[in-house]
């Protein structure tokens, strides 16, 4: 039997439909974003600290019993740490949109955006004693102020590296070419890192590879540059087995071999168990990262924020976690607790000075063209799911 | 007899009927209302906004940009495609292997074996969907059990991508298409397999022309399942989905990595519109009337 529907109900749901949409009208506002003022001075600590982290920066012994730099921070100052891990610039921007955290370590593609929407407050570096040691080259940057205001105190810095299977590479590759020009050799087996930011590296090979593009800041890239990465991009994409995002994923990968080779990070390198993995820093240079550790503007516990801050450029303790996620320490101090340094070039500026630092696209070209317009983040990610297809 | 508020509230409930009835569904009405109304409401409002590309913030200027894009965007197609492909062949390949295991169920096992067989359709149920699905992952790896299973056979095993994703989800939602089918089956009477073999019917006859008229219905709701849930799906594409991506994956990395809501929710208006085609054909075929 079938029911007929009475015309009435019908009339309602329009209505109910229409109420909600003139309620959500009215919610929907644009407030302008609201930075927070930076602090003056320190109070009571608050007891607890909620950190969104890259991940490996915030360990407290729960993955490795030996790794464990947390605890020592929790006893001298009584703030309880929670901490959540996130695989791209684009979660960590996301998550921060929530409020919950009172700290993110945010690298360069993420920094400038947190300070334009106001998730993120300036920061006070006279509050911060272990703000003194840091390296010169990495204090006020454009990743980590704005306008002269500074908006967090420098982690760490490292390169985006190349990782390969040593059974299908028994000579180390030396250029990015492996996973570009010559992708095809191993089709089905490469891997790359699922985020637009990805397209900086394609730039940073056109660079070294067709320099008739003129590309000279992998992070500005007018229409033409961005097309040839995009077509670089797309034929990689014939030979790629799986994007990752997810280190766990990418790891697992290269210890079942369904990945050979790709870009990786140090830490990744790390933890592969089954010994048959290498990395190497390709002779194009590379793009990377150098991550600030900020203090969200909607903070529940900023002079436990203030703590972990200062207390995380401690020498010891940025050492540390430096150290396990394999990228270069903040100060020439922390080096006393490492003894791979210059393995990884740190205080080295001028080394420091190659590596492309992610930093997000904008309109304004960074590399200080005026005649053209640059393409920004949101050309990119369009770009980049294209290059998915 | 004293009127106890109690007593007077009863008696003037049982005297208007329209009240008592307002009472009883005001909560139910209320939860379908914010809950299911108002978020496709406010799915499909920020598909009509756009979002500032550096700070993030959606603007609520209207413009009907983001459906143009999605309608008439190369990509987006290219996925739809892929993402209806993928949906229907799930939907074939679980409706092949639920047929003769919900008959199986239905007419031939004793009520015991039924019993332990329900349940044994209902037991991958009980597993996190994550873990059935990094357990294919690591069965279709290199050196993994699928391998070893069809190497002996000169086969090998797909490895990640399109065929992966169409397996994994073939298996999760196997449960959702058989219960249904097999619940259909028990509504055929086995009177008439006996009468349609006395007229002198062979086995495939009476299939035919018996049961599967009559299990129409169940086999299509079934199908609703499997296609539906496949038409959304995201996470296992991108466990075993090796580098393809699927009309989830966009809606998701529109939410996540781009931070583009607006977008996403037009993108997410296509399964809308593919589900609401695809009932209506459902209801055409008059299947639906006797669920």
């Amino acid at each position: 039997m079938r029911i007929s529907v009475p015309r009435r109900s019908a009339l309602f749901a329009g209505l109910a439909i229409a109420a909600s949409v003139a309620l959500l009208t009215a919610c929907g506002t644009t407030s302008a974003p609201t930075g927070g003022a930076e602090a003056t001075s320190l109070g009571e600590m608050e007891g607890s600290v909620s950190i969104l982290a890259w991940p490996g920066y915030v360990e407290d012994g729960t993955n490795d019993p030996t790794v464990d730099w947390v605890t020592p921070f929790v006893d001298a100052t009584g703030c309880k740490v929670t901490s959540k891990s996130y695989g791209t610039s684009d979660e960590a921007f996301n998550l921060m949109k929530t409020g919950d955290y009172d700290v993110v370590a945010a690298s360069g593609d993420a920094s400038l955006r947190l300070v334009a929407a106001g998730d993120v407050a300036p920061v006070n570096t006279d509050l911060l004693k272990n703000y003194g040691g840091i390296y010169d080259f990495l204090k006020m940057q454009s990743w980590n102020s704005v306008d002269g205001v500074a908006y967090g105190i420098p982690h760490g810095y490292g390169a985006n590296l190349l990782m390969y299977n040593t059974d299908v590479f028994p000579v180390a590759p030396t250029s990015w070419s492996v996973v570009f020009d010559d992708a095809a050799a191993n089709a089905g087996k490469v891997t790359a890192y699922d985020s637009p930011i990805y397209i900086a590296d394609a730039a940073v090979y056109l660079m070294a590879h067709k320099p008739e593009l003129g590309i000279t800041n992998p992070y500005a890239l007018d229409e033409t540059q961005l097309a040839a990465a995009v077509d670089l991009l797309k034929a990689q994409r014939a030979s790629i087995g799986e994007y990752w995002s997810d280190y766990l994923k990418e790891i697992q990968a290269f210890e079942t071999g369904d990945s050979v080779v790709g870009t990786t990070w140090q830490v990744i390198q790390n933890y592969v168990s089954t010994g048959n993995t290498d990395v190497v820093l390709p002779e194009e240079g590379a793009t990377g990262w150098s991550d600030t550790w900020m203090i969200g503007s909607q903070a529940k516990s900023p002079n436990c924020a203030y703590a972990w801050l200062d207390y995380i450029a401690s020498p010891e303790a940025n050492a540390q976690a430096t150290a396990y996620f394999g990228e270069a320490p903040s100060s020439q101090a922390a080096c006393a607790f490492r003894d791979d340094c210059e393995a990884f070039h740190a205080g080295d500026a001028a080394y420091a000075a190659k590596i492309w630092y992610w930093s997000t696209p904008i309109a304004k070209c960074l590399d200080g063209r005026t005649d053209v317009t640059c393409t920004d983040y949101s050309a990119w990610t369009t770009a980049w799911q294209e290059i998915k297809g | 007899m004293k009127a106890t508020p109690a007593r007077t509230i009863s008696v003037f409930l049982s005297q208007h009927a329209r009240v008592r009835l307002a009472l009883l569904l005001s909560a139910p009405l209320f939860w379908l209302g914010l809950v299911y109304i108002a978020a496709l409401a406010a799915l499909l409002v920020t598909a009509f906004w756009t979002v500032d590309s550096f700070t993030g913030q959606v603007q609520t200027t209207w413009t009907l940009d983001n459906i143009i894009t999605v309608f008439t965007g190369s990509l987006y197609q290219a996925v739809t495609l892929r993402t209806v492909g993928v949906a229907l062949l799930v939907t074939i390949i679980d409706i092949i292997v639920a047929l003769p295991i919900a008959f199986f169920m239905a007419k031939v096992a004793s009520p015991r074996l039924q019993r332990i067989l329900v349940i044994a359709v209902l037991m991958p149920l009980w597993a996190s969907y994550l873990v059935k699905v990094y357990a294919w992952r690591s069965a279709l790896s290199q050196g993994g059990i699928v391998e070893w299973l069809v190497t002996p056979f000169g086969g090998t095993s797909p490895g990640y991508g399109l065929p992966a994703t169409i397996i994994t989800l073939s298996y999760l939602w196997l449960p959702y298409v058989i219960l249904p089918i097999y619940a259909g089956l028990e509504r055929v009477p086995n009177s008439l397999l006996e009468a349609s073999s006395d007229l002198g019917a062979k086995t495939w006859r009476t299939m035919r022309s018996v049961v599967l008229p009559m299990l129409w219905p169940a086999i299509i709701a079934g199908s609703i399942f499997s296609f539906s849930l496949s038409l959304g799906d995201y996470i296992t594409v991108n466990i075993v989905g090796g580098a393809n991506q699927l009309l989830g994956n966009l809606v998701f990395t529109n939410v996540g990595a781009a931070n583009n809501l607006p977008l996403a929710a037009a993108i997410a208006l296509i399964p809308i519109g593919i589900m609401i085609v695809y009932l209506g054909v459902a209801r055409r075929t008059g299947a639906l009337n006797s669920l």
